[in-house]
């Protein structure tokens, strides 16, 4: 279905006949598709405006998130602090501005990880089929059958005690990183060892349908072995599919995080994730509703404009699913 | 093949799933350094350690461990809880279990009734003004997390009006339910109103919808005799697995709304690694979510008869 080769069909399709065909142009083609969906663009402009904070602003502020100062606790929003500050005077933009490091942060590294399972799992099943389909299959089934969010806080909690008792080697270095980032490692890996079945699935189905093409078997018979046909036949076919779900499983990473650290169980305090800010606000909105209302607005938002990106890479990449 | 073989082998296939979702957490939170007895403020002494864990069999091998503790849960015994010492897990999941069912299926009939309704009207007059407003509201319901919801709800609705109470639980049949329900409901909601509209577009352009109006029926003998019927085929079939979602996914709402359902139960047991807790939820929601998804694989081909015929 995603026969990205065929550039011609394409760049009819996406009236840019003017240009030469050549390698790129479906990418060209798709970039054109996803700049005429205006939500897509700017929740593209909106998602890179937050990244760019995120990893510049920290930088110039005179305050760190951890620093308290009880004298200005409870403050609303002032000159002085713009979202207003906590229960222990901490300012609250600051932490919302290392929040949005730790909620991209997370979006971002858990689709890696998603990947790197989810991917060679799939080319593995649908190009082996057989036994090693089935047994990787059934695996996904039991896997999809496991209630999502018990199983990330039990494989979260595996992993903190894994890096508190003398780790060594690879873990050693997990574990200081994890310190050094407030418990971060073991969601990203909590989250990507739960996540990457749906992308597995994806990538199964279309290998399967790829390998009976013509084109790969016409590489089968010009000698090329399994490894060269996975290389450079399958896969690069079906990276479209793969951005497109990848990007749309930013969001549920992102809400997950949020979720976990919400519940105390996610980022060790004082590390600000957005969870944990609006499961602090909770007990004084009734006094202090700004406490709640910038995190969450944040929070939705962005999780939204991932999601409308994805939407539009999905109609883009994917000219022939589109309704 | 045989059907009635066919759903056989379907729900003989339920053993080894739960097998392995047993097996996995079992290995998984025995593996996690740390035990029941070492949370708290003070240790507990050596002596008492000792015996607390004959007590609880936590001394015999693992796989005596792992074999003891199936073979009861299989008779319907999950053991005593480490937490409560005075309780058996049977006992907890008995009393908040209800609970957490009750306001997942409330919340879920919520999400039935609205996302089907919004999604076909949004069909049905698409692009118009009630169509943004059922995507709209499908934004918020996607992108708002359920306790950031059941917080704005407590704020206006019981803080700042005095409407509704503030937390709690006093069965469906009261206005406890109202906030938590609600919350609850949004997502699956969007969800399903988003299934409801697309596959309601889908059939309203097919070829039997073009001959019933070509025939002169009239739109509303359209859609209530021909498009509805085939448009919820989708949509029931993605109920199922939102209804196990809701069942298993209203712990959030249940801590802010302080409402004692199992969801509750479980983040606590992790903390104190109360293990017959922890593998007695995932053991039962795996259980919910499996015959959830073997519900909705037997149901497609008697829905759509299309499916069985391949």
């Amino acid at each position: 279905m995603y026969a990205a080769t065929s550039t011609t069909t394409l760049a009819a399709g996406h009236g840019a006949l003017d240009r030469p065909a050549k390698e790129s142009g479906f990418w060209i083609g798709a970039w054109r598709q996803f700049r005429k969906n205006k939500l897509a663009t700017i929740s593209a402009f909106f998602i890179l405006a937050i990244a760019t904070v995120a990893v510049v602003v920290p930088a110039l502020l005179p305050q760190t998130y951890s620093d308290q100062d009880l004298s200005v606790s409870l403050q609303g929003p002032g000159w002085n602090h713009p979202m207003g500050t906590d229960a222990l005077g901490r300012d609250l933009m600051t932490r919302l501005v290392f929040g949005a490091r730790i909620s991209l942060s997370v979006g971002i590294v858990v689709q890696i990880v998603i990947l790197l399972i989810g991917v060679p799992m799939g080319l593995i099943a649908g190009y082996a089929g057989g036994k090693v389909d089935t047994l990787i299959m059934r695996l996904v089934d039991v896997l999809y059958a496991m209630p999502n969010l018990l199983f990330v806080i039990l494989i979260m909690t595996f992993l903190r005690g894994q890096f508190g008792s003398e780790p060594n080697g690879f873990t050693r270095i997990l574990a200081d990183a994890d310190a050094k980032t407030g418990g971060l490692m073991g969601v990203y890996i909590g989250l990507g060892l739960v996540s990457w079945l749906t992308v597995a699935r994806i990538v199964r189905a279309n290998t399967m349908s790829l390998k009976e093409k013509e084109y790969v078997e016409a590489a089968r018979g010009l000698g090329a072995n399994d490894n060269q046909i996975v290389r450079r036949h399958l896969l690069p076919n079906t990276i479209a599919p793969i951005v497109v779900a990848a990007t749309l499983g930013i969001p549920g990473a992102i809400l997950y995080e949020a979720g976990i650290s919400f519940l105390g169980l996610g980022v060790i305090p004082p590390m600000p994730s957005w969870g944990l800010m609006i499961s602090d606000a909770i007990p004084q909105m009734r006094s202090h509703p700004y406490m709640l209302v910038f995190p969450a607005l944040v929070l939705s938002l962005t999780v939204l404009a991932f999601n409308f990106v994805g939407d539009g890479l999905r109609d883009a990449l994917d000219p022939w699913m589109k309704r | 093949m045989n059907r009635g073989a066919y759903v056989i082998r379907r729900v003989l296939l339920l053993i080894p799933t739960l097998l392995a979702i047993y097996t996995l957490t079992f290995l998984l939170i025995h593996s996690t350094p740390g035990g029941p007895w070492s949370q708290g403020e003070k240790p507990v002494h050596p002596v008492v350690l000792e015996r607390l864990n004959k007590a609880y069999g936590l001394n015999d091998p693992l796989w005596k461990q792992y074999t003891s503790y199936l073979v009861n849960a299989i008779q319907g015994d999950f053991g005593p809880s480490f937490a409560q010492r005075s309780r058996t897990v049977t006992d907890i999941i008995g009393q908040t279990f209800p609970v957490s069912l009750a306001l997942g299926i409330t919340a879920m009939v919520i999400a039935l009734a609205a996302g089907v309704t919004l999604g076909t009207i949004g069909a049905l007059k698409h692009n118009g003004a009630i169509d943004y407003v059922t995507s709209f509201v499908a934004i918020i319901g996607i992108s708002t997390p359920s306790y950031v919801i059941v917080s704005l709800l407590v704020l206006v609705l019981s803080s700042q009006l005095g409407l509704l109470p503030t937390g709690g639980w006093d069965g469906i049949f009261s206005t406890r339910i109202i906030i938590p329900a609600f919350a609850l409901s949004l997502y699956p909601a969007a969800v399903l109103a988003r299934y409801t509209r697309a596959s309601m577009l889908d059939v309203l352009s097919a070829d039997y919808v073009r001959t019933a109006r070509a025939k002169g029926l009239n739109e509303r003998g359209v859609v209530i005799r021909h498009a509805i019927r085939n448009a919820l085929i989708p949509v029931l079939t993605v109920s199922g697995v939102i209804l196990a979602d809701v069942i298993t996914g209203s712990f959030f709402v249940e801590t802010v709304y302080s409402v004692p359902g199992l969801g509750r139960y479980f983040v606590s047991s992790i903390t104190e690694r109360d293990y017959p807790v922890i593998l007695g939820t995932v053991l039962l929601f795996g259980f919910v979510i499996s015959v959830m998804n073997l519900i909705v694989d037997l149901l497609y081909p008697l829905l759509d008869p299309r499916i069985g015929a391949r």
